[in-house]
């Protein structure tokens, strides 16, 4: 279900704060933010976010076509290295 | 014979089914369409006039977007969401599923067939 529209997009004030200062001191600077539930408003463009993904700091620089997205979805907070078995198992197909 | 949106003919069923072979018009789609146009949804497709046929045409045409431009646009949007590197993106980039679903089992449709292990050997 969308949000309501009279609501206007979520944005943890905080975070807007900042992201105006930035823009004003022409920010080439990091903006370090633990709010992944922020969405990306047009404001937001060109400035650099440092979105946190639970351990660490991922770096982002948004572009137009990241707005409406939240800043989360652009920080995964999961890696994956593949199966343990992976390589060995394509290696015996191919043999094959 | 019928010829709507390209090369799609579907003829000897219902009109409001034959309708549905076209990307991008299911049954509510194909039932506004035929009440727009006045046609009642049970005549057969070969049954059509050529004048009924045309209003079909003109109204698909001038409001909805289907086959390849829907293809297209569809496409697009995945495009983008791989490009900007988004959760889902990334997602359709390894094609799994994109909106949550487990992936401990099934969702095969995604993964395609089962790629099994050498282990068993």
């Amino acid at each position: 279900m969308a949000r309501s529209l009279s609501k206007g997009p979520y944005l943890e004030e905080k975070l807007a704060k900042k992201a105006d200062e930035a823009k004003e001191t022409k920010g080439s600077r990091v903006i370090k933010t633990w709010s992944r539930r922020s969405t990306i408003i047009p404001d937001f463009v060109g400035l650099t976010f440092a979105v946190h993904n639970g351990k660490k700091f991922i770096p982002i620089f948004v572009t137009e076509e990241m707005v409406g997205h939240k800043l989360g979805e652009f920080s995964p907070t999961r890696t994956f290295h593949g199966h343990s078995g992976d390589r060995k198992a394509k290696v015996v197909k191919k043999k094959e | 014979m019928a010829r709507i949106a390209g090369v799609d003919i579907p003829r000897e069923k219902r009109i409001e089914i034959a309708l549905t072979y076209i990307f991008g018009v299911g049954r509510t789609l194909s039932n506004r369409i035929l009440s727009e146009a006045g046609i009642n949804p049970n005549t057969r497709t070969n049954a059509l006039s050529e004048e009924e046929v045309a209003k079909i045409r003109e109204i698909l045409e001038r409001n909805h977007k289907v086959e390849g431009d829907l293809r297209k646009e569809v496409s697009i949007n995945i495009k983008r969401l791989m490009d900007i590197g988004c959760y889902r993106g990334l997602r359709h980039r390894k094609s799994l599923p994109v909106r949550g679903q487990r992936t401990r089992t099934n969702s095969r449709t995604r993964k395609g067939p089962r790629k099994t292990s050498m282990k068993r050997k």
